[in-house]
């Protein structure tokens, strides 16, 4: 079976969760062709190269793939699609934009967020806020698959793949970029890193944040938030861990003021370890927690600060 | 100009949703319905551009079983002018949604389609998406501010990275994210009002679609049930259980 992975990366580097989704890609058959579309994106693509089990690398590089609009990606993934039985993306705001047009245009149904490859054309995906996991079989057609990177480990680096450049498709010139207002951190991404602290309501303010910031920087932790928090404008939407937001599965996640709600549960119940700092010893993001602190925020925080600067970190 | 607010009914958002024992599916018996959180954002959307005098007539349509109607009925309450219900039995695929709201748009012409991003039972954020493709239209997904001006909407998005906007030719698809507005409650006299504005029933025949199921569901389960519970007295005892017992710091 001949796939198709496309690469999410941001025209400079190559996302985690394209390495990730490379190992889904792989379960269902080979040879794994990854195509890069973008602009200036020649470092991305021969990023791509490195992932083992790459067949070849196709770079369509053109500037109206800078911003990745779902309408000009959809056109040249069809376009290129003929040649696969299956195409995947991992399932980022960037894939879950554009591969439910390509599957239209296919006339067959996207599979959305898998979380495993049963088999040939068998997968497994979570529903109801990954209360329930759905095992589905695809029919004849070509596959479209959005992948939960967090679910596959990584594929190793050392291939050595070759790019093919590759042209523009023609896009149906219906919309247009206008402009991006993207959060800037030094910190680790949310999606991938290996600690992350969030915050909820009982935060309360975009300043009781920095808490969460020193906690992060002794553990070069990513900062993620609740729903309530982003509502409440204490951080930005890019936060947010969910059934709606980022999903999320850290070696340790920590959860300060943050009651558990299931939507919330739903983006980091497969972190490895959770901690949950809360006053309301009822709160239910204890019935997950590996280690619950049931303590004021105000207090417990700045006496982690100091208990970790003692040790070091 | 028109626009076309696709509603979906389905389990409350604070449901906690069983597992059949004989893994065919989610136990929806005697379980609370909602209109689908994202779909009344959606509504609301249609509302206010229709306050602001940009939008005339708001179509509220569902594809689902008779008992749908009531969903409907709530987003005639909120200030939706008419109804469309297209019955179908059992559980609908994204596409094949698409395909049906595809060819009511091609019936109503409408400007603007303002879907949901997400329809919290199935968890699938397709169905706006696909639906532009259907119709070769441009797509502003996962909104948090729309404007709707010159013939163009301007669209405001919640991406992974941050926000980015875009500016659409219309006819155009919207889908909805959590931050674009509050979706307001019916008042006692609109959903009086309510009651008397009309809804039509239709089949995805009428609109030459085929709703047989294009995915085979080989089994629904229970996903592992994580061991949490323990606690911890203080600080001290936290930072050394990470550091020796989990060895994640
Ligand atoms: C369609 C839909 C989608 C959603 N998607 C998401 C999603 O993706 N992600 C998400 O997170 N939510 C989502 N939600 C919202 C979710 O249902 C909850 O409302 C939300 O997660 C609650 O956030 P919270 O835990 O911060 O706030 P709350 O539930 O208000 O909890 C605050 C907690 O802080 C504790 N606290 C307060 N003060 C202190 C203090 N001084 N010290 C210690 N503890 C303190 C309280 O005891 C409480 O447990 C969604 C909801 C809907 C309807
Ligand atoms: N059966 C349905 N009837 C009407 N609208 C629907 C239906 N299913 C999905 N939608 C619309 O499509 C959006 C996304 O749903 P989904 O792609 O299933 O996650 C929902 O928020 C609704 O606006």
């Amino acid at each position: 079976m001949a796939v198709l992975l496309i690469a999410e990366h941001d025209n400079t580097s190559l996302k985690d969760s394209t390495v990730k989704s490379m190992t889904a890609a792989k379960a269902l058959g080979s040879p794994v062709d990854i195509l890069v579309a973008g602009h200036n994106a020649k470092a991305v693509a021969d990023a791509a190269t490195k992932i083992a089990g790459a067949g070849k690398v196709l770079l369509a590089d053109d500037a109206q793939y800078a911003q990745q609009l779902a309408e000009n990606m959809a056109a040249l993934v069809v376009e290129l699609a003929g040649k696969y039985d299956a195409v995947l993306s991992p399932a980022s705001t960037s894939g879950k934009n554009f591969m439910p047009r390509v599957a239209a245009a296919l006339n067959v149904p996207q599979i959305s967020e898998i979380i495993s490859v049963d088999g040939p054309d068998t997968f497994t995906r979570p529903i109801y806020a990954g209360n329930a996991l759905q095992q589905v079989q695809a029919g004849a057609g070509k596959k479209v698959i959005t992948v939960r990177s967090t679910a596959f480990k990584a594929a190793e680096l050392n291939g050595s793949a070759a790019v093919e450049t590759i042209g523009a498709a023609k896009g149906p010139g219906v919309s247009e970029f206008v402009k991006d207002e993207l959060s800037k951190s030094e910190r680790p991404e949310l999606a991938s890193a290996r600690v992350v602290v969030s915050g909820g309501r009982g935060m309360q303010s975009g300043e009781n944040f920095h808490l969460l910031e020193k906690i992060a920087d002794r553990l070069k932790a990513a900062v993620g938030a609740s729903r309530a928090a982003v509502d409440a404008g204490f951080v930005p939407n890019d936060y947010q861990v969910g059934q709606t937001g980022k999903v999320v599965a850290p070696e340790l996640y920590i959860a300060v003021g943050i009651s558990g709600a299931i939507q919330h549960l739903a983006g980091m119940k497969d972190s490895k370890v959770i901690v949950a700092i809360n006053k309301d010893e009822e709160a239910p993001i204890f019935q997950v927690a590996d280690y619950g602190l049931v303590a004021d925020l105000f207090k417990a925080v700045p006496e982690l600060d100091d208990e970790l600067k003692k040790q070091g970190y | 100009m028109k626009v076309l607010v696709p509603i979906k009914r389905v389990v409350d958002y604070n449901v906690k949703i069983r597992v059949k024992a004989d893994q065919t599916g989610v136990d929806l018996a005697n379980v609370k319905m909602s209109m689908n959180p994202f779909d009344e954002i959606g509504v609301e959307e249609a509302i206010r551009l229709k306050e602001k005098g940009v939008v005339t007539e708001i179509i509220a349509v569902s594809v689902g079983p008779q008992a749908t109607q009531e969903t409907i009925r709530t987003a005639l309450a909120m200030g939706a002018d008419r109804g469309i219900l297209v019955k179908v039995d059992h559980e609908i695929e994204a596409l094949t949604v698409a395909k049906i709201l595809a060819g009511i748009a091609k019936a109503e012409q409408p400007q603007l389609i303002i879907l949901g991003k997400q329809a919290i039972d199935d968890d699938s954020n397709q169905t706006g998406q696909m639906l532009a493709q259907l119709l070769g239209w441009g797509q502003g997904t996962f909104a948090s501010k729309v404007v709707v001006e010159g013939g163009k909407a301007e669209v405001t998005r919640e991406v992974d990275g941050g926000l980015q906007t875009l500016r659409l030719n219309l006819p155009a698809i919207i889908t909805t994210d959590l931050r674009l507005n509050e979706p307001r409650y019916a008042s006692l006299p609109n959903i009086m009002k309510a009651k008397k504005k009309p809804i039509d029933e239709k089949s995805p025949a009428d609109y030459g679609v085929d709703p047989a199921p294009l995915l085979k569901v080989l089994k629904v389960t229970e996903p592992p049930k994580r061991k949490g519970g323990s606690k911890v007295k203080t600080v001290q005892e936290l930072v050394d259980k990470l550091k020796n017992e989990a060895g994640v710091i």
